[in-house]
C-alpha cells in the first residue's frame, strides 16, 4: 500500500514544480541586469571621473571648473596678461556672455510649452482613477461571496473522499497478494519459457515482503516455494552459463541475473573469468599455430590483426562486461581481472614477440610498422579499460624493443655495406689490368664509395623514419619523440655508424700484416681521402639531414659536428700516415737490400746510375700519380734557380767535415762541441716519421725522408772501397735529380743526400770522390 | 746536489758504449770508437757525481774499429769487443777478450792532458772466433757468472765459449745455429738474468727467439715481433718472463715470453728506428730507448713492472690487512708515460746504457761520437723511493 501511495502522487507533482521554476529564477536574472547594468555604469562613471586628470578641478582660475573665482581669476589676469590679451579676453568673454544669454532664452521659451502640455495631462488622469476605484470596490465585495461557497461544498465532499482512498488501498493490496500467491506458478511458468529474465524480475519484486512477512505462515509456503522454484533457476542459469558456447553478450545476461538472484559475487568473477580465460585461450592457441614451427606462417601484418581482433577484441569484451557486472565488487574485483588480463596479455605479448622476432631479418620496414601499429593501436581499448593492468605499457615497451633491435639491425646492415664497399674496392684494385685501359681511377672508385654509403644510410634513415610517421599511433609516445630520435637514430644510428666506420678504416692501420701489408696502400689512400671528405662535409650533411627528419629534442646530450668531425680527420690522418709508411716502406726495402747485399769494397768503378736507384723513382713517380688522384698538390718552399744542377762532392758542405772531423786532441772535444752547437743552431732535426698533412707534396715527402733516412743507416753500417763511395756518389745525385720535385722543401733531400754522402766517405778508408763532371756526365746518361 | 745534469762529452765516431759491469761503486762507461782512418780507442769515462765532472782514459785498440763493447761482469779489468778488421777488400768482423792495465780499472785521475800523451794499449786474452765462424755481431757475458762464460752471435751461428786459465784461452764450449731459407743473421742478444742464467735471447730479422744454454736448444720463438728489423732486445731484471725488444718499425714491444702470440705493451713514442733498449737494473718500470731520430727517451712502465702498485711498504701485516691495503694502492692508478725526451744529440744515437752502480745515471752515444750522461728526473726518484 504504500509503495502504491509513493507512487501515485511523485508523477503528478513534476508538472506543477516547472512553472515555479523560471519564476524563481527571473528575478535572479533581473538582479544580475541590475548588477551588470550598475558595473557599466560605474565603470563609465569611474571612467568619467577618471578622465579630467588634466586640469585640475580644483582650480579657482578655471572657467568652467566648480571652484571658480571670479576674484582669484581677475587677479591671475591682470598680473599675468598683457594689454593686448586683456582686451582680447575681455572681447571674447562680452561675446561668450551674450551668446550664453541668447541661449538661455531659447531654453525658457521651448520648455514652456512643454510645461502646459503636462498640466493638460494630468489633470486628465484625475478623472479617470476616480472610475476605476469604484469598481475595484465591486470586485472585492463578489470575491467575498464565492470563497463561502467554496467551503460549504467542501466539508460537505469531505466524509466521502476519505473512503474512496481506503477503498482503492484495499484494492491494490489485494492485487498485490494475487500476484504473491499466484508468484510460484508464474516462476514455474517463466522457467518453463526461458524467460529467466522475467521470472528473476518477480521473484526480486516479491523477495522483499515474503522476507518480511515469513513469520505467516502462508507467506512461509509461498517463501519456500519461491525459494525451490528459484534455486532450479538459479542451475539452469548456471547450467547455460557454464556451457559457454552462446558468447559473451548472452553469458554476460546470465551474470547478470544470477547476480539479481543473489548469488555468491565472488565465485560468479571466478567462474566467469575462467570462462573467459577459455575463451581467450583458445584465441592464444589458434595464434600460436599460426606461429607454428613451419615457416609459412601468415605475414606479421595479418597475424597482429588475427591477435587483435581476436584475442584483444574478445579481452576488451571480458573486461566491459566484467566491469559492468561487478562493479560492485570493489577494488579487489578490479585488481582481479586486472590479474587476469597482465597474465593473459603476457602471453600474448610472448606471441607477438616471437612472430616480430621471425621478422627482425627482414629488410621490409614498412609491413612491420604496419603490423607493430595495429598492434599497438588495438591494445589502446584495453588499455584504457584496464589501466591497472598495464597492457598499453607492455605494449608500448615492446614497440620500443622492436624499434630499438631494427636500429641495431639497421646499424648492421650499414656496416656490412661499408665492409662490401671495401670488398669491391679490393677487387677493383687486385683486378688485372688490362692493357691500355685503366680499369676505373681511384677518383671514380672513391665517388662510387661515398655515394653508394650515402645512399644506403639515406636508405636506412628512411626506413627508420617510419616509426615516427605521424599516422602510427605510438609516435606521440615520448619514447618516440625523444629518446628514438635522439640516443636511437642520431646516436646509435647514424654516429654509431661513422664511428664503427672510422674504426674499420683504423683497424688497418693495425693489421697484424705489417709487413706484408695485406692492405694494399691505394685502399689506405682512398680510404684517407673519404675520412677527410666526411671530416669536410658529409658528416655535417648526413647529421643536418637527421635532425631535420627526426627533429632532434635536446634533452639528451648529443654527439657535436665537430666532436665527429675531428675523430674523422684524425682516422683520415692516421690512414694517410699509413700509407706514407708503407709506401716508405716498400722504397726503403728496395734501398736496404741494395745497400746490404752489395760488396762495396771489391765494387768497380761506376758506369751507370744502379738499376734500384731508377726503380726508387720510378716507384715513387707512380705514388706520386696515385696521390694526385685523390689529394691536391700542397705546396712547396721556393725552389733555388738550379736545384738539378747541383752535383755532390765528398765534403760539398763545410758542415759535414766539421761534424766527422776526428778529434783526438785533447783540446778537440771543446772545439767540436762549440761547431755541433753551431750546427745545431742552423740544421733543423728532420723527424722522419712525421704526420703528414693532407696534400701530396707532404704525402711523398714523407715517403722520400723514411727512404732516404734508411740509406743513411744502411749506409753507415758497411764499409766502402773507393769505387763504392763513387757509386753512392752517382746513385745520390741520380737521387737528387729526379726527387727534388716531389717534396715540400727540396733543402730536406739535399740535407738527406748529402749526409749519406758524407757517411759513404767517412766509411771508406780511401776517400776519393769522382769528379762532380763526371757524376754529372753518368747522371744524364741514364 | 746537482740538477738532473746533463754533461757532454765528444769523441770520434763511435757506435758502442757499456758500463763497466763489474764495477758498482763508480759511475764508468767504456766507449769505443769507429773510424776507418785513425787508430781505434777505447775511451774509459769516469763520472764523478759529486764534483759533476768527467775524467777520462783513453785505451788504444788497434785491431780495428768497434761495433760493439762489453765488460766482464766479474772482471772490472776484462773487456770483450767486436770489431772490423779491413784487408785489401774484405771486411771481417772479429771478437776478442781484452784485459785493460790494471791501474785504470779504478779509474786513474790523471788529468786529462797527461793521459792522453801516453795512451795505454789494450792486452788481448783471447779471440773468439775462429775461422769456421767470422761477422761478429755481438758477444754478452754471463749476467751473474764468474765472468768465464761468453756467448758471441756470428752470422746465424750462436756460440757459447768457455774462458780458461784467467782468461787468457777461449774453448768453443757449445753452438747452435740457425736453419732456415735465406740468409740468417744474428742482429743482437741478450743472456737472462733469470733461470741460473740458462736462457739467452737472440734477434734475427724480425724474429725473437729464446735458448737454453744448456742444451743450446730453442725455447720459444716470437716470429714477427716486429714489423721490420728487430735491433736490440733486454730482459726485466725482476720479472723473470718480461723481456723488451725494439725494432726499425719504431716501436718498442714488451712481450711475456709464456705467452708470444701478442705483446703486453707497445711503445711508439720513436720517429725512426730504435736502436737500443734498455731496463733500469733495479727499477725495472724505468725503461731507456736509443733511437736514429737522435732523441733518447725515458719511459716509466709501472703498469707492466714488478712494482705495479709502487712502492710496498712491508709485509709484515696480516694478509687481510694488506688485500686492503693493495685495493687502496690501486685506487690512484700508476700510469705508463714518456717521463723525459731527451734532445741533446745531433745525429743517431745507436747506444744507451745505465750506468751499473748509479741506478739513476745513465748514458747516451751518437754518432758523432757525442756522449751525454743523464740522471732521472729527481722528482720521479722521490716518487719511486718514497
Amino acid at each position: 500500500m504504500a509503495a502504491a501511495a509513493a507512487a501515485g502522487p511523485s508523477p503528478g507533482s513534476r508538472p506543477g514544480d516547472s512553472p515555479e521554476g523560471p519564476e524563481g529564477e527571473a528575478p535572479e536574472r533581473r538582479r544580475k541586469a541590475h548588477g551588470m547594468l550598475k558595473l557599466y555604469y560605474g565603470l563609465s562613471e569611474g571612467e568619467a571621473a577618471g578622465r579630467p586628470a588634466g586640469p585640475d578641478p580644483l582650480d579657482p582660475t578655471d572657467l568652467n571648473g566648480a571652484h571658480f573665482d571670479p576674484e582669484v581669476y581677475l587677479d591671475k589676469l591682470r598680473r599675468e596678461c598683457p594689454l593686448a590679451q586683456l582686451m582680447d579676453s575681455e572681447t571674447d568673454m562680452v561675446r561668450q556672455i551674450r551668446a550664453l544669454d541668447s541661449d538661455m532664452q531659447t531654453l525658457v521659451y521651448e520648455n514652456y510649452n512643454k510645461f502646459i502640455s503636462a498640466t493638460d495631462t494630468i489633470r486628465k488622469m484625475k478623472n479617470d482613477f476616480r472610475k476605476m476605484e469604484d469598481e475595484m470596490d465591486r470586485l472585492a465585495t463578489n470575491m467575498a461571496v464565492i470563497t463561502d461557497f467554496s467551503a460549504r461544498i467542501s466539508a460537505t465532499l469531505q466524509d466521502r473522499h476519505e473512503r474512496i482512498t481506503k477503498l482503492a488501498g484495499v484494492h491494490a493490496l489485494l492485487r498485490k497478494l494475487q500476484f504473491l500467491f499466484e508468484l510460484p506458478s508464474r516462476l514455474t511458468k517463466c522457467v518453463e519459457l526461458g524467460a529467466y529474465g522475467q521470472a528473476v524480475r518477480y521473484q526480486g519484486r516479491a523477495q522483499a515482503v515474503l522476507q518480511q512477512y515469513q513469520h505467516l505462515p502462508s507467506f512461509r509456503a509461498i517463501q519456500d516455494d519461491c525459494q525451490v522454484i528459484t534455486a532450479r533457476l538459479a542451475q539452469q542459469l548456471r547450467q547455460r552459463f557454464r556451457e559457454g558456447g552462446s558468447g559473451a553478450p548472452e553469458q554476460a545476461e546470465c551474470v547478470e541475473l544470477l547476480l539479481a538472484l543473489g548469488e555468491p559475487a565472488e565465485e560468479l568473477c571466478e567462474e566467469f573469468l575462467a570462462h573467459a580465460r577459455g575463451r581467450l585461450e583458445e584465441e592464444l592457441r589458434s595464434l600460436e599455430a599460426e606461429l607454428g614451427p613451419s615457416p609459412p606462417a601468415p605475414d606479421v601484418l595479418e597475424f597482429t590483426d588475427h591477435g587483435g581482433s581476436g584475442f584483444v577484441g574478445g579481452l576488451c569484451q571480458v573486461a566491459a562486461a566484467y566491469q559492468e557486472l561487478f562493479a560492485a565488487q570493489g577494488p579487489a574485483g578490479a585488481e582481479r581481472l586486472a590479474a587476469f588480463a597482465r597474465e593473459l596479455g603476457s602471453r600474448y605479448f610472448a606471441l607477438v614477440e616471437r612472430r616480430l622476432a621471425q621478422e627482425q631479418g627482414g629488410g621490409d620496414n614498412s609491413l612491420l610498422v604496419r603490423a607493430l601499429d595495429r598492434f599497438h593501436r588495438r591494445l589502446r581499448a584495453p588499455g584504457a579499460l584496464l589501466a591497472a593492468a598495464g597492457l598499453s605499457e607492455a605494449a608500448t615497451e615492446i614497440v620500443e624493443r622492436v624499434a630499438r633491435e631494427r636500429l641495431g639491425h639497421h646499424l648492421q646492415g650499414l656496416r656490412a655495406a661499408f665492409l662490401g664497399c671495401l670488398t669491391d674496392v679490393r677487387q677493383a684494385l687486385a683486378a688485372p689490368r688490362v692493357a691500355g685501359k685503366e680499369g676505373p681511377g681511384l677518383a671514380e672508385l672513391l665517388a662510387n664509395v661515398a655515394s653508394s654509403i650515402l645512399s644506403h644510410i639515406k636508405a636506412s634513415l628512411a626506413a627508420v623514419h617510419l616509426f615516427t610517421a605521424k599516422e602510427v599511433s605510438f609516435s606521440n609516445k615520448p619514447y618516440f619523440r625523444g629518446e628514438f630520435c635522439s640516443q636511437g637514430v642520431r646516436e646509435g644510428l647514424i654516429v654509431g655508424f661513422i664511428r664503427s666506420m672510422c674504426q674499420t678504416a683504423q683497424s688497418f692501420c693495425d693489421s697484424p700484416g705489417e709487413k706484408g701489408g695485406a692492405t694494399p696502400p691505394a685502399l689506405l689512400l682512398l680510404l684517407s681521402r673519404l675520412c677527410l671528405d666526411y671530416e669536410t662535409a658529409t658528416i655535417s650533411y648526413i647529421l643536418t639531414l637527421t635532425d631535420e627528419q627526426f627533429l632532434v629534442q635536446d634533452q639528451f646530450p648529443v654527439t657535436p659536428v665537430s666532436t665527429l668531425c675531428a675523430e674523422a680527420r684524425e682516422t683520415a690522418r692516421r690512414l694517410l700516415t699509413h700509407y706514407v709508411k708503407v709506401q716508405g716502406l716498400v722504397i726503403s726495402q728496395m734501398l736496404r737490400k741494395s745497400v746490404e747485399t752489395r760488396d762495396w769494397l771489391s765494387t768497380l768503378e761506376p758506369r751507370n746510375v744502379r738499376a734500384v736507384m731508377k726503380r726508387v723513382v720510378e716507384d715513387t713517380t707512380a705514388i706520386d700519380v696515385q696521390v694526385g688522384l685523390l689529394y691536391e698538390e700542397g705546396v712547396r718552399k721556393a725552389q733555388s734557380s738550379d736545384s738539378s744542377k747541383r752535383t755532390f762532392s765528398v765534403y760539398s758542405s763545410s758542415r759535414q767535415q766539421g761534424r766527422y772531423a776526428p778529434s783526438y786532441t785533447p783540446s778537440a772535444p771543446m772545439d767540436t762541441n762549440l761547431l755541433s752547437n753551431i750546427q745545431k743552431l742552423f740544421s733543423e732535426r728532420i723527424d722522419v716519421f712525421s704526420p703528414v698533412e693532407f696534400n701530396k707534396v707532404s704525402v711523398l715527402t714523407g715517403i722520400i725522408k723514411i727512404s732516404l733516412k734508411t740509406l743513411l743507416e744502411c749506409v753507415r753500417l758497411r764499409t766502402f772501397g773507393r769505387f763504392g763511395l763513387q757509386q753512392v756518389q752517382v746513385d745520390c745525385h741520380f737521387l737528387q735529380l729526379y726527387l727534388w720535385r716531389f717534396v715540400a722543401d727540396e733543402e730536406l733531400v739535399h740535407l738527406l743526400l748529402d749526409e749519406v754522402v758524407a757517411s759513404a766517405a767517412l766509411r771508406c778508408p780511401d776517400p776519393v770522390p769522382m769528379e762532380p763532371s763526371v757524376v754529372e756526365v753518368i747522371c744524364e746518361r741514364g | 746536489c746537482f740538477p738532473d745534469t746533463v754533461l757532454i762529452y765528444t769523441l770520434s765516431t763511435a757506435r758502442a758504449l757499456t758500463p763497466q759491469t763489474a764495477e758498482t761503486d763508480a759511475i764508468r762507461f767504456l766507449v769505443g770508437t769507429q773510424s776507418l782512418k785513425y787508430d781505434n780507442q777505447i775511451h774509459i769515462i769516469d763520472f764523478d757525481d759529486e764534483n759533476n765532472i768527467i775524467n777520462k782514459n783513453v785505451l788504444l785498440h788497434q785491431a780495428g774499429e768497434i761495433w760493439h763493447i762489453s765488460a766482464s761482469p766479474a772482471d772490472r779489468g776484462v773487456l770483450a769487443t767486436c770489431y772490423n778488421r779491413t784487408s785489401d777488400s774484405k771486411v771481417l768482423t772479429c771478437a776478442a777478450v781484452w784485459r785493460m792495465p790494471k791501474e785504470l780499472e779504478s779509474g786513474s785521475h790523471e788529468s786529462p792532458d797527461d793521459s792522453s800523451s801516453t795512451a795505454q794499449t789494450l792486452e788481448l786474452l783471447c779471440h773468439l772466433d775462429n775461422t769456421a765462424h767470422s761477422n761478429m755481431a755481438c758477444v754478452v757475458w754471463e749476467p751473474m757468472g764468474d765472468g768465464k762464460k761468453i756467448i758471441s752471435l756470428a752470422d746465424n751461428h750462436i756460440l757459447l765459449w768457455d774462458l780458461q786459465e784467467s782468461s787468457s784461452q777461449a774453448v768453443l764450449a757449445s753452438s747452435a745455429s740457425l736453419g732456415g731459407k735465406g740468409q740468417l743473421k744474428f742482429t743482437s742478444g741478450r743472456w737472462s738474468p733469470h733461470h741460473n742464467c740458462t736462457q739467452v735471447a737472440t734477434a734475427n730479422d724480425t724474429t725473437l727467439r729464446g735458448w737454453d744454454t744448456r742444451s743450446m736448444s730453442q725455447i720459444y720463438c716470437i716470429e714477427n715481433a716486429h714489423g721490420q728489423l728487430v735491433r736490440d732486445l733486454d730482459f726485466n731484471p725482476n720479472k723473470q718472463y718480461y723481456l723488451a725488444s725494439c725494432g726499425d718499425d719504431c716501436k718498442v714491444k714488451f712481450w711475456d715470453t709464456r705467452n708470444v702470440t701478442e705483446p703486453v705493451k707497445t711503445l711508439e713514442e720513436h720517429s725512426h728506428w730504435v736502436w737500443n733498449v734498455r731496463y733500469n737494473h733495479s727499477h725495472d718500470q724505468l725503461v731507456l730507448t736509443g733511437s736514429s731520430d737522435s732523441r733518447v727517451i725515458l719511459s716509466n712502465m709501472v703498469s707492466i713492472s714488478s712494482e705495479p702498485f709502487g712502492h710496498l711498504v712491508d709485509d709484515d701485516d696480516i694478509s687481510d690487512q694488506e688485500d686492503h691495503r693493495s685495493e687502496e694502492k690501486s685506487k690512484e692508478p700508476l700510469q705508463d708515460n714518456v717521463i723525459a725526451t731527451y734532445e741533446e744529440h745531433e745525429d743517431s744515437v745507436y747506444a744507451v746504457d745505465w750506468s751499473s752502480a748509479d741506478p739513476w745515471l745513465f748514458a747516451s752515444l751518437s754518432y758523432d761520437g757525442r756522449l751525454v750522461i743523464n740522471r732521472v728526473p729527481r722528482a720521479l726518484k722521490y716518487h719511486i723511493l718514497l
